[in-house]
């Protein structure tokens, strides 16, 4: 496509569209006409090229009703039935007409949609990372795969990303129907059991982009969400090789009671944290949990305040999550939260 | 052939005969056995009406919850509720009974010319059928123990391991009721249109607005079937232990997608075409002149209806199907687009060289014109894959269906009821209230539902209870909950303009609009018998191509109720059948069928002794009636109709 | 508007109140229905290939086919039934109330007779519709034709019920007539979900 002119028909449509798409939004921030890649931009481009196609038909057809409606009028009284053959033979010319250019609109938008539908579809053959999602009620089970077990990552809700490399995301379902959804980056893709699906992108510019779960999957649908993280290639690499640890050893008093704590409680049913005994796969994994933006699938942000809040009442924030009330003296809670916040 | 004869009876006289054969049973009782398509066809529009109001009223909440991040109007679980019962609510319990069962029902015999619409006793069943299964549902909402799985209750989300209880039960077995509803009125609508016409009323005299009716009830016949089997699969698993949903014991998920948008696409077209249907006929009564392009319209129709049945997988297009059949399905939903083009082009040429009238009604097809395109034209995006998989499940989705359903069906809605008050009541409604009712509806529409685009191309999904203020989307909420104020408030307005109207507007006499089809012949309201002689049609609009003495139908017995049966294609008479009066039976069927139902939610036995009482009622619904109504003598005498 | 001013009238009090055939409104009904019912099936027909093509192993797990005796018994009970059924269709144009009546109990035999066998037929599915999906099927397809057969026998025995009574009129005997068309679609059906039940199971 011509850099140019879909640069014009990129600028053409936002001017139009600028008051509703808020300048102030930082690019990270999700929206579907902000692309971050080739496969949400070849989506954003198609949309304009469609939108205006729309805009065009619509005008056209809102004068010529206006138009009928001057030219027609008649007093309400006049009741006599009006026959106009050499009209009506025009009006055949015109329906006609309509009728082509309508069709052959619609053939372009098909035109289109097909060829920018097909790069989008495809999963490339060669991908420089893949990544593992798996959907669960109300969370995302997030991993990367690799062909000794102990190089295996497994996270929660963010996903990292290197610029510019080619990613796979193959997708499953752990209960109901879920949707993976990041649209700065790309279209997306249910999740369905008894189903494997996985969709390819590539993200170009460095941010963090909010996606959230585009399915209805029950009562905390609403607070579903993931980012993605896209970073240079030797920020990745290291956050890689930061993740592969076990969790950083306590050295403080104050953070071995924490851990001790954990341990003795009942967050050991559902979290895995490496290198202790808890190795529960319900929940998300915390073995490095302090070096995540945001809690609770996005919901809340990673700070101590937030974390005791989520862990004495998760109900509070995410009603019928399946996180249950942890009843804590203070100074447990205090000396947990001290451990947790040093899994970085 | 008709000939020149002197009638035995007067007019009074043959008034009085018929009232006494015809007239609508009274008391609690006559009620109840009324089996008359005026009463039933009201008894469906004004209760589908209800059902809009308490949609409406859902929606309400939802918006005020949703006007602000974090609000707490309402928590993720009644929220849930919500959103789902005022889904279904609006498409099963006010769109499609309203639309194809409240004005079909209606409208149907006497544009056909004829004294009742065929099966009355099946009619009248539907349309009791059609109360308690919405009974069904509401009560599950007022006892908190709602459907909350959405319009649509995908597994395995509504399946037994992930929804315990009975919420998608009654949502499923609602289904089954309104479904059994809706397939009755459109055998008893399509036998109607059929056999039941005037003599001189050939297929291509019919009004559009029957064959968007016959359409219509094939369209039913067809697609019906897929959600009975979809929502009645669901039960089984639920309640029996079948595993057609459950992937782990070789049942699918995708399956029940399948099933039920074979369903829910031609549902849509269900609902839209009846709305094209009132704008055809409204906008030819309105110019003064016959529609322009009848032809290319019924053609239209037809095919919207039959391609209608080829789109459903875009619904689907975000499950990862293969690309081919994705093309297929985008191919088929961009060529459904030219049929409706083509109607529109065809109001646009009859208005152009027409005699445009600004009646109310006008002033509400114009509103349509305008929302629907739009909508439709949001359509056309959402069957490009590509956009579909950034824009399907989100706020922009719900834009777009909410255009095309309030501009396809409730806007012409509302035209119709402008139009047809008067006939159906004898009173007209408040034009000045009805500008009114009109700015306030179309401004708080436009301002709630346009803003939805935005909100869904900024990544608001659909179905989410509350949102986090640093998603950036409070403001565009708080405007899109403004405007549904507004709506409300235009609704209240229709409200008080239709109960002042009933009790004081003006006297409407028998075609104040000069229209052309056969109901604008007879009294307003209709007599219990509609035409005093059953008409002859000489054209398309048969009031308009009458002549001065006009034939009518003589030798029909008034000491019965007998309607004349026409053939299908040239309308000639065929045979003179006595049709099922007033019966308590149907009333009583539906009751039973209905306590089957439920209780069959809560124990399998329920369908075999539920069985027991609705036999009996049917059996009684069936038994020929006494010797009062047939006299042995008609039988030995009457010739008999051979098959040829 | 006078009575006594001569007016161009379509008189057609001549016309039959009877009719038999294609030109019976009844009938036109229950071929209405006769569709949404096949549609149904079709639907069902559909449900059970679908779920067939996603899987390798079919019927799947340890399950043997569905034993063919009485599914076979019951379709040659079904063809020969096709003939009351074609005799009371004969008998009712001629408003011949005794032999109607004789067909119709003759019918009403077969219908039971029909149901005894699909119950065996049950039995012998070699499967519990809770053990999977293809359990479902079979029991779900075989289920749905026996509440039709169920049904269909229903209305044939009310008819019977009521050709005992003297209200047999003109009418009644074209519903006699079009209840018998009604079993031609029982019949059809049964064929048709036969080759289903017991052909998928294994030929494809």
């Amino acid at each position: 496509m011509n850099g140019l002119a879909s640069a014009a028909i990129k600028m053409a449509g936002l001017r139009g569209a600028a008051w509703a798409l808020d300048p102030r939004i930082e690019p990270g921030r999700h929206a579907a006409l902000r692309p971050a890649g080739p496969e949400s931009a070849r989506i954003e481009w198609l949309y304009w090229v469609i939108f205006w196609i729309c805009l065009v038909v619509f005008v056209l057809m809102m004068i010529g009703f206006a138009r009928a409606a001057r030219i027609s009028s008649t007093s309400v009284s006049d009741r006599a039935i009006l026959e106009d053959p050499q009209g009506d033979r025009r009006s055949a010319w015109g329906v006609g007409i309509g009728l082509g250019i309508t069709t052959l609109a619609l053939f372009v938008v098909l035109v289109f949609s097909i060829a920018e539908g097909r790069p989008i579809e495809g999963v490339a053959t060669q991908n420089d990372v893949t990544i593992e999602v798996t959907g669960h009620q109300w969370w995302w089970e997030v991993a990367y795969p690799n062909s000794e077990a102990d190089l295996r990552i497994t996270t929660a809700n963010e996903i990292h990303v290197p610029v510019g490399e080619r990613i796979a995301v193959v997708m499953k379902s752990g209960d109901v129907i879920h949707s993976f959804w990041a649209p700065n980056i790309t279209g997306k893709r249910d999740l369905i059991p008894g189903y494997a699906s996985a969709i390819s992108f590539q993200v170009d510019t460095p941010g963090t982009y909010h996606g959230q779960c585009a399915e209805f999957c029950g009562l905390q649908h609403a607070h579903m969400g993931f980012s993605v993280v896209a970073e240079s290639k030797r920020e990745f690499e290291a956050w890689q090789r930061q993740q592969l640890q076990s969790a950083i050893e306590p050295s403080e008093p104050e953070t071995k009671r924490g851990r001790q704590v954990f341990l003795t409680h009942a967050c050991v049913m559902c979290h895995t944290i490496r290198g202790t005994t808890a190795a529960s796969q319900m929940g998300p994994d915390l073995t490095h949990v302090a070096s995540r933006n945001r809690i609770a699938a996005e919901t809340l942000p990673n700070t101590p305040g937030a974390l005791a809040g989520w862990i004495l009442d998760p109900q509070s924030i995410k009603p019928g999550n399946h996180m249950a009330a942890n009843a804590l003296a203070g100074d447990e809670l205090e000396a947990l939260i001290t451990y947790l916040e040093s899994l970085k | 052939m008709p000939v020149q004869t002197t009638a035995r009876l007067t007019d009074s006289e043959l008034h009085e005969r018929l009232e006494r054969t015809w007239g609508h049973p009274k008391g609690v009782w006559g009620w109840f056995s009324n089996v008359h398509h005026t009463a039933i066809g009201i008894r469906f529009m004004v209760t589908a009406f209800i059902f809009f109001l308490l949609g409406g009223i859902l929606a309400a909440v939802m918006r005020t919850q949703l006007a602000f991040p974090e609000n707490n109007v309402l928590g993720p679980d009644r929220y849930n509720q919500f959103f789902s019962v005022h889904g279904s609510t609006m498409i099963f319990l006010f769109a499609v009974p309203m639309m194809f069962q409240g004005f079909g029902v209606y409208l149907v015999p006497l544009m056909c010319g004829a004294r009742n619409i065929a099966f009355p006793r099946l009619n009248a069943f539907s349309y009791y059928i059609y109360v308690g299964g919405g009974l069904l549902l509401w009560i599950g909402l007022l006892l908190n123990v709602g459907v909350d799985t959405g319009w649509f209750s995908y597994v395995p989300l509504s399946g037994p391991q992930f929804t315990p209880g009975k919420r998608a039960d009654f949502w499923a077995q609602m289904i089954t009721f309104t479904e059994v509803s809706a397939l009755g009125v459109a055998v008893c609508i399509a036998t109607t249109i059929l056999r039941y016409r005037a003599p001189g009323m050939t297929l291509n005299r019919m009004p559009i607005l029957l064959w968007e009716k016959l359409v219509v009830s094939i369209a039913v016949i067809f697609a019906m079937p897929a959600v009975m089997v979809a929502s009645s699969l669901l039960l089984l698993d639920r309640l029996v232990g079948t595993q057609f949903f459950n992937p782990a014991e070789g049942g699918d998920v995708l399956l029940y997608q399948h099933l039920f948008w074979f369903f829910a696409h031609p549902d849509v077209y269900i609902i839209f075409l009846p709305g094209t249907s009132i704008v055809s006929t409204l906008v030819a009564v309105y110019t003064r002149r016959h529609i322009f392009g009848y032809t290319p319209i019924v053609i239209s129709m037809i095919a919207t209806a039959f391609l209608g049945f080829s789109v459903w997988v875009h619904h689907m297009f975000a499950t990862g199907l293969p690309p081919l059949g994705e093309n297929f399905f985008t191919t088929a939903t961009l060529m459904i687009v030219i049929p409706t083009a083509a109607q529109f082009f065809c109001w646009l040429a009859t208005m152009w060289n027409g005699k445009l009238q600004f009646k109310l009604p006008m002033l509400w097809l114009f509103g349509f014109l305008f929302v629907f395109l739009i909508g439709g034209l949001s359509g056309v995006m959402l069957a490009s894959v590509p956009v579909d998989l950034q824009v399907h499940d989100t706020y922009f989705l719900i834009a777009h269906l909410h255009y095309v359903l309030i501009g396809g069906a409730v806007f012409p809605m509302f035209a119709g009821i402008y139009h047809w008050f008067p006939k159906i009541t004898g009173k007209f409604l408040n034009e000045a209230l009805g500008k009114i009712q009109f700015w306030l509806f179309f401004v708080g529409f436009n301002v709630t539902f346009f803003t939805m685009h935005f909100l869904g191309l900024r990544g608001m999904p659909r179905r989410i209870y509350t949102y986090a203020p640093e998603l950036h989307w409070s403001g565009l909420n708080l405007l899109a909950s403004s405007g549904a104020v507004f709506m409300a408030v235009g609704t209240l307005v229709f409200l008080w303009n239709v109960g002042s109207s009933l009790y004081g507007g003006a006297i409407a006499d028998i075609n104040p609009w000069a229209a052309g089809s056969l109901e604008w012949g007879v009294p307003s309201p209709p007599p219990s018998y509609n035409f005093l002689y059953i008409p002859t049609v000489n054209g398309r609009e048969a009031l308009w191509s009458a002549v001065a003495n006009q034939p009518v139908v003589t030798g029909l017995r008034t000491d019965i109720q007998e309607m004349l049966v026409t053939h299908s294609l040239d309308s000639e008479p065929q045979y003179r059948e006595e049709t099922a009066g007033a019966s308590i039976w149907p009333f009583l069927t539906a009751v039973a069928v209905s306590a089957a139902f439920v209780g069959s939610i809560f124990t399998a036995w329920a369908v075999p002794i539920g069985a027991v009482p609705v036999t009996i009622a049917l059996i009684a619904w069936l038994w020929p009636r006494g010797s009062s109504s047939t006299s042995k003598r008609a039988t030995a005498l009457e010739p008999l109709a051979y098959e040829r | 508007m006078n009575g006594e001013k001569p007016r161009s009238a379509l008189d057609v009090s001549k016309l039959p109140t009877v009719a038999f055939g294609h030109t019976n409104v009844s009938l036109l009904g229950n071929v209405f229905y006769m569709t949404i019912e096949g549609t149904m099936f079709a639907m069902v027909i559909a449900t059970y290939l679908f779920l067939r093509t996603r899987s390798t192993e079919w019927p799947p797990g340890d399950h043997m086919p569905p034993a063919l005796r009485y599914g076979m018994i019951n379709a040659v009970v079904f063809i020969v039934s096709v003939l009351p059924a074609r005799w009371i269709k004969m008998r009712a144009v001629e408003q011949a109330r005794e032999k109607v009546q004789l067909g119709l109990m003759v019918l009403s035999a077969f219908g039971v007779v029909a149901m005894v066998f699909r119950v065996l037929e049950f039995g012998t599915l070699n499967c519990r519709w809770s053990d999977n999906a293809y359990a479902s099927c079979l029991w779900v397809v075989l289920g749905l034709h026996s509440g039709h057969l169920i049904t269909e026998w229903i209305e044939t025995v009310t008819l019977l019920a009521i050709s005992f009574t003297g209200r047999m009129r003109g009418m009644t005997f074209a519903d006699a007539s079009i209840n018998s068309d009604y079993w031609y679609f029982v019949v059809a059906t049964a064929l048709l979900l036969d080759l289903v039940i017991y052909g998928t199971a294994r030929w494809f």
